[in-house]
């Protein structure tokens, strides 16, 4: 494994796990709901997004490189459609706390 | 170093959790964090090199479990009142947790006991595996050297969905259950529900038929045919079955009596119960396994739905 590749999975998972970390404090310190809903998926699609681009050279055959994208979407799928769930059921209960 | 940092890390926050989900006040932040605590544990599984065990964890601990446990919290919510005269009394609680601590702490001494190395039998299961035609020494475990066992398994989970049902009032028996509904139709949910399944049955099959050689079997795949159609039915695309449907009883049945079946014939075919023909082991092995699949992915959905709510219709 050349230098290169790991380098460039190392700045792109580092940049995720900042993703990942500013959604987990917007999670915890944003006043209400919708704030926090907003913070956390951005945590999933763009956090897990460079994670999974980081992994990607390191990735033994493209199949598994593809499998790996597969995740990246159907955490990119399930999140979205979580997310609009408890914002719908947030508005309709008037809860915004 | 790093990665043994990385573990004792995983390790504390399960156990954090797990003390979180014990000593939580209210039900709802309870559950969750279970739920969380399921698909850490399951990643302590994987670091264990047991994907079979960590697949099984997910799907269980983390997701099965999770929904009944959300479904029982929400029932329970409705009905406070109710609910506080079934809390235990303060001193139950204390002998609940007494127990509970003793048990773990038994758990533990065992287990920091052991001989090391640990016995097991793990080189015989190796040894044998050519006999199965399997690649995959748990699954070989669980369907051809401790087929018996797996049997009874499947079938509490039938006598599971029996129990279930049998708490339907007298007016609703063949009727059908209820699962938590999409208030909104042609909304996220919907759209969900017609995009994901394609891809879930696919994967769900997929990890039933690699069992054989890979982690994976009819419990891991079967739990992910469950899913996809609890979400069918949770966006509304498809009615939930009464229960004296025909083909419902079938598919739940299915499973243990195929294997039931096959065991008997193990008698002429091999000379004993549950004996798999010399040769011929792994098409009977994936035959049985098939029938399997299709019970657990009827049998999960049906024990998250609970017991029928509505009469049968005419």
């Amino acid at each position: 494994m050349s230098f290169a590749p790991n380098l460039f999975s190392i700045v792109a998972i580092g940049a995720g796990l900042i993703f990942f970390l500013a959604g987990t404090c917007g999670l915890l310190r944003f006043p209400d709901t919708l704030s926090r809903l907003h913070a956390l998926t951005k945590a999933d699609n763009l956090g897990l997004g460079l994670v999974v681009i980081g992994l990607l050279p390191l990735a033994d055959n493209v199949l598994a490189a593809l499998k790996l994208v597969v995740v990246w979407v159907l955490v990119q799928l399930s999140g979205a459609t979580v997310g609009q769930l408890i914002a719908q059921s947030t508005r309709r209960n008037g809860r915004t706390e | 170093m790093i990665v043994q940092t990385l573990d004792i890390g995983l390790a504390a926050l399960v156990l954090t959790l797990a003390g979180y989900t014990v000593l939580a006040r209210a039900t709802f932040p309870a559950v969750v964090s279970y739920v969380a605590y399921g698909l850490l544990l399951s990643l302590i599984w994987v670091r264990l090199f047991s994907v079979d065990v960590a697949l099984t964890e997910a799907a269980i601990g983390g997701g099965l479990t999770g929904v009944l446990l959300i479904g029982a919290a929400g029932k329970r919510r409705g009905t406070a009142v109710a609910a506080t005269e079934l809390d235990p009394t303060q001193p139950l609680r204390w002998a609940i947790m007494a127990l509970c601590a003793l048990a773990a702490l038994a758990l533990a001494t065992v287990v920091v006991s052991l001989p090391d190395p640990a016995p097991t039998l793990a080189p015989q299961a190796m040894e044998n595996i050519a006999t199965t035609g399997l690649g995959n020494p748990v699954t070989a475990v669980l369907i051809a050297y401790r087929a018996f066992d797996t049997m009874l398994e499947k079938c509490v989970l039938v006598i599971a969905v029996v129990g279930v049902w049998s708490l339907a009032c007298d007016r609703c028996w063949g009727g059908a259950p209820d699962v938590p509904r999409a208030v909104a139709r042609g909304g996220t949910l919907t759209f969900f529900a017609q995009v994901l399944p394609p891809l879930g049955i696919l994967i769900g099959i997929r990890i039933f038929w690699i069992g054989a050689d890979e982690p994976g079997g009819a419990f891991q795949g079967g739990a992910i045919l469950a899913a996809m159609w609890v979400i069918i039915m949770m966006a509304g695309l498809t009615d939930v079955p009464a229960i004296s449907k025909r083909w419902l009883r079938i598919a739940l049945a299915a499973g243990p009596i195929v294997f039931l079946g096959v065991g008997i014939l193990g008698f002429a075919a091999a000379g004993g119960f549950l004996a798999y023909p010399h040769g011929f082991a792994k098409p009977v092995i994936i035959f049985v396994e098939i029938f399997m699949t299709l019970s657990i992915a009827a049998t999960l959905p049906m024990l998250v739905g609970g017991a029928p709510i509505r009469a049968p219709r005419p």
